[in-house]
C-alpha cells in the first residue's frame, strides 16, 4: 500500500472541463470516497490516477515516485467497476487467480493457491471457489469482483461505484464489510460514488466535487458539521438541510453578510400556536416510524424537522421556529461566520 | 370517489398461486399502498381491481357495484403504471386531454378540464410543449394530469416512482401525498419500497406469498409487527432479530438470553413453542457498559444526525442507532440495553408475533 498524490490535474474533453486544477493526498491506509453528481468529474479522476487518461496538466505519483506519463499496468493499481465483469467461463477460483497468473507477474503456484484462498476467506466466498461465475448471485459477484483486486496488493485500489447495481439491503451488508476489510488490511482505496450514505459510512475522508472543482475535503463529520458552502450542506444528510430565506427571521442574530440560514433537520425547534414572525403551518407529517417528518411551510418556501412521533402535532397547526446551530451563507453560497 | 372491497380473492397462474384468499377494503378517499417483495402478488391484485386481470375466485366491489367480471374501462377507475407511457408525438396538452378527447367530450370542455388538472399539478406552464423534452418529474406529472383529468372513482398506480432516483422520488411522494389530499380520491398505490409506503399511506398492506401478512396504519406496523417478515420488510436498518429458547409462560415478562435477564413486554397468550425470536429495532438499543447483554463493536457508520452501530454478538450481528455525539470505535467492549416496552416477541416455528402488552400500547389495534 502507498500514498498517492495528484498535484493541480487538469482534464477536458473539448470544451467541456471534466477535472479543474485538482490537488489530493491519499495518505497511505486512507479510504478517501470522492462523492458528487454525474459528471462532476469524479470518475475522471480515478481514470486519471489508473492511467485510462493522460491529463493535460498537473502529476500523478504513487508511493513517492511520479507516473504521469506511465502506463497503465506500470502504476500497479487495481480497479473494481459498477459491473461486475467476471469471466464467465472461469471458476470463482480461476477468476481471482486470473490477475496472479498474468505473464508479468508469474505468481508461484503455493503462493497464488495461498492468497486466492485468502481472499476467499476474507469475503466469506471460500465455499464457491469451485462455481462457475455466472452461477453467483449479484452480491456473491460483486464479491468476486472485489476480491480479484485484493488479490493483487496493489498500490492503490480504485472503485468506481461498485456497489451501486446491488439492492439497499446487499449494499448495507457489503458496505460494511468493505471498511471492515479496508480496515483489517491497512489498503489505500479510492473510492468514487454518488450516494451519500456510502460515502458518510465508508471514508476516512470525503473529497466533494462540482463540476471539475473538488469543492472540500475533510472527514464525514468535518464536512457535515462544517461545509463551506451551500453546496456542500446540501451534499450530505437526509433528510438534507433546510436552506432558508434570512429575511424570514429577523430574530436570528446573523453575520450582515447572511443571505440564507441553513439549519439541519435536528437543529430545527418548533414549538405549538406561536404568533410571530417567525412561524410556519404544519403541511404533512410523515410517519416514518422511528421519526417524523414534519413539513412545515413558510411564508415563503418549505422546512422539514423532525418530529417526536407523540407530539401530538397536526396538520394545520401553526408553529413557531428556532433554530438551535444556524449555519450562515451569503448571496453567493459561500459559508459566513457569525 | 368510491370504496373498494376485495372479499376472498384467489389468483392462479397454472399451479402457481400469486393471490390466495385476499380480503381488504379501501375507504372512501383513503391512500393504501400494497407493499412487499417483487411477486408478492401486490401487483396482480392491482390489476385484478382494474379489471387487467380476471380473478380465479373472489369478488371486488367498486362503491355499491360488484366489478369483478366487469371490463377495465366500465369500471371508472384510473391506471398510472411506472413508465410514463406518454404519446411522444403529441404535446403535453394533447396528452391529458386525450382520455377525454376518446370519450367524445366537447371540446370547450376538454378544455375546461385540462387547465384545470394542469392547475392541480402546477404545470400549466408546460401546456404547450412537446413531451419529449420533459423532465422526468414533470413526465410523471403528465401521466398523472391524464389520470386525474377523468375524475375517476379511484386511482390505481403501480409504482409509478419506481424509475426516479432516492432524493427525486421523495419529493414526489410529497408531492402524490399533497394531491391526494387536495383531491381526497380513492387511491391503491403498489410499491416495493417500504419508505414510500411508510411516508405516503393512510393504510398499508404488507403482501408476502400472495397473502397479506398485515393491514393498518403505518405507525402501527412499524411499532406492531404481525410477523418477522413484516418486521424485517419495515424499516432501515430492519429490527435486529436475536434467537433465543426459553420455556415462557401467559403473563412472564423477563426472557433469558445466555443467561443476561431482558425485560420485555409481559404475555398475554402461551408462546406455541419454546424457539423464540426477539424483535428489537436499532433505535431502541443503546449502549450501557453494565448491561449483561454484551458483544464486540464490528462496524461504525455516521449518518450525521446519528450512526449504526454494529455489534457482533453471542447470537448474531445486532445494529443500534445512536445519536453521532457518543463516540465507538470498531473492536470496542459493549453491553447492550433494549427499550422493554417497545420488543417484540415471535414464535420461531410460525412467524407471528406472540400478543404481549406491546399490543395494548397507546394507539391500539390488533397485531
Amino acid at each position: 500500500m502507498a500514498e498517492v498524490v495528484l498535484d493541480r490535474v487538469a482534464k477536458r474533453f473539448g470544451a467541456v472541463v471534466a477535472v479543474a486544477d485538482l490537488s489530493l493526498r491519499i495518505g497511505d491506509g486512507e479510504l478517501i470516497v470522492l462523492l458528487g453528481p454525474t459528471g462532476a468529474g469524479k470518475t475522471t479522476t480515478l481514470r486519471l490516477v489508473a492511467g485510462l487518461e493522460s491529463p493535460d496538466a498537473g502529476t500523478v505519483s504513487i508511493d513517492g515516485r511520479e507516473v504521469t506519463a506511465d502506463a497503465p499496468a506500470a502504476r500497479d493499481v487495481a480497479f473494481v467497476f459498477q459491473q461486475y465483469s467476471l469471466y464467465p467461463h472461469l471458476t470463482v477460483y480461476d477468476n481471482l487467480a486470473f490477475p496472479l497468473r498474468a505473464p508479468s507477474r508469474r505468481v508461484p503456484d503455493a503462493k497464488l493457491d495461498q492468497r486466492v484462498r485468502e481472499v476467499a476467506r476474507l469475503l466469506r466466498i471460500e465455499d464457491k471457489l469451485g462455481n462457475r461465475a455466472t452461477q453467483l448471485s449479484g452480491g456473491q459477484m460483486q464479491r468476486v469482483a472485489i476480491g480479484r483486486a485484493l488479490v493483487r496488493r496493489p498500490a492503490i485500489f480504485l472503485m468506481d461505484e461498485p456497489l451501486s447495481s446491488l439492492d439497499a439491503k446487499l449494499r448495507a451488508d457489503l458496505r460494511i464489510e468493505l471498511k471492515h476489510i479496508q480496515e483489517d488490511l491497512g489498503a489505500t482505496i479510492l473510492y468514487v460514488t454518488h450516494d451519500q450514505v456510502e460515502a458518510m459510512t465508508l471514508a476516512t475522508r470525503i473529497g466533494v466535487i462540482n463540476r471539475g472543482h473538488l469543492v472540500q475535503v475533510g472527514t464525514p463529520r468535518e464536512i457535515y458539521e462544517n461545509p463551506v458552502d451551500s453546496y456542500v450542506a446540501t451534499r450530505l444528510g437526509t433528510p438534507g438541510i433546510n436552506l432558508v430565506p434570512r429575511s424570514l427571521f429577523p430574530g436570528v442574530a446573523a453575520p450582515a453578510a447572511a443571505v440564507t440560514i441553513g439549519a439541519r433537520t435536528e437543529h430545527v425547534r418548533i414549538r405549538r400556536g406561536a404568533g410571530d414572525a417567525a412561524a410556519g403551518t404544519v403541511t404533512w407529517i410523515e410517519h416514518l416510524g422511528d421519526q417524523n417528518h414534519l413539513h412545515v411551510a413558510l411564508i415563503e418556501g418549505e422546512l422539514l424537522t423532525l418530529g417526536d412521533p407523540d407530539a401530538g402535532l397536526v396538520v394545520g397547526d401553526r408553529v413557531g421556529i428556532e433554530f438551535t446551530q444556524p449555519l450562515f451563507f451569503d448571496e453567493n453560497g459561500r459559508r459566513v461566520e457569525r | 370517489m368510491a370504496q373498494i372491497a376485495v372479499h376472498d380473492l384467489v389468483k392462479r397462474f397454472g399451479d402457481f398461486v400469486a393471490v390466495r384468499d385476499l380480503t381488504l377494503a379501501v375507504n372512501d378517499g383513503e391512500f393504501f399502498c400494497l407493499l412487499g417483495p417483487s411477486g408478492c402478488g401486490k401487483t396482480t391484485t392491482l390489476r385484478m381491481i382494474a379489471g387487467l386481470e380476471l380473478p380465479t375466485s373472489g369478488t371486488i366491489r367498486l362503491g355499491a357495484d360488484d366489478v369483478t367480471f366487469r371490463r377495465a374501462s366500465a369500471r371508472d377507475i384510473a391506471f398510472v403504471f411506472q413508465l410514463f407511457a406518454l404519446y411522444p408525438h403529441m404535446n403535453v396538452r394533447a396528452n391529458i386531454g386525450f382520455p377525454l378527447k376518446c370519450d367524445g367530450l366537447p371540446r370547450a370542455e376538454i378544455q375546461r378540464r385540462v387547465e384545470e388538472t394542469a392547475r392541480i399539478l402546477r404545470i400549466t406552464h408546460l401546456l404547450g410543449k412537446p413531451v419529449s423534452g420533459l423532465a422526468s418529474g414533470d413526465r410523471q406529472r403528465v401521466a398523472l394530469g391524464r389520470a386525474i383529468v377523468r375524475q375517476p372513482k379511484a386511482f390505481l398506480m403501480d409504482e409509478p416512482l419506481g424509475a426516479l432516483d432516492a432524493e427525486f422520488r421523495h419529493v414526489m411522494c410529497g408531492e402524490l401525498r399533497a394531491l391526494h389530499d387536495r383531491l381526497r380520491a380513492t387511491t391503491v398505490y403498489v410499491t416495493h419500497d417500504q419508505l414510500e409506503a411508510m411516508s405516503m399511506a393512510d393504510k398499508i398492506a404488507v403482501m408476502n406469498d400472495g397473502v397479506v401478512e398485515q393491514l393498518g396504519a403505518p405507525q402501527e406496523i412499524y411499532d406492531r409487527p404481525a410477523s418477522l417478515f413484516v418486521a424485517d420488510f419495515i424499516g432501515s436498518p430492519p429490527m435486529n432479530f436475536i434467537s433465543v429458547r426459553a420455556e415462557l409462560r401467559c403473563g412472564d415478562d423477563v426472557i433469558s438470553i445466555d443467561g443476561a435477564e431482558v425485560k420485555v413486554p409481559a404475555l398475554r397468550e402461551d408462546p406455541p413453542g419454546p424457539d423464540l425470536v426477539l424483535g428489537v429495532r436499532p433505535e431502541h438499543v443503546s449502549l450501557r457498559d453494565e448491561a449483561a447483554f454484551r458483544g464486540i463493536v464490528f462496524g461504525v457508520e455516521y449518518l450525521g444526525t446519528t450512526q449504526i452501530v454494529t455489534v457482533t454478538t453471542e447470537r448474531g450481528a445486532v445494529k443500534a442507532r445512536l445519536p453521532s455525539a457518543r463516540t465507538v470505535r470498531a473492536g470496542d467492549q459493549v453491553g447492550l440495553e433494549f427499550r422493554p416496552e417497545k420488543l417484540s416477541l415471535f414464535a420461531a416455528t410460525t412467524g407471528r408475533a406472540i400478543r404481549s402488552t406491546l399490543h395494548e400500547a397507546a394507539g391500539g389495534g390488533h397485531g
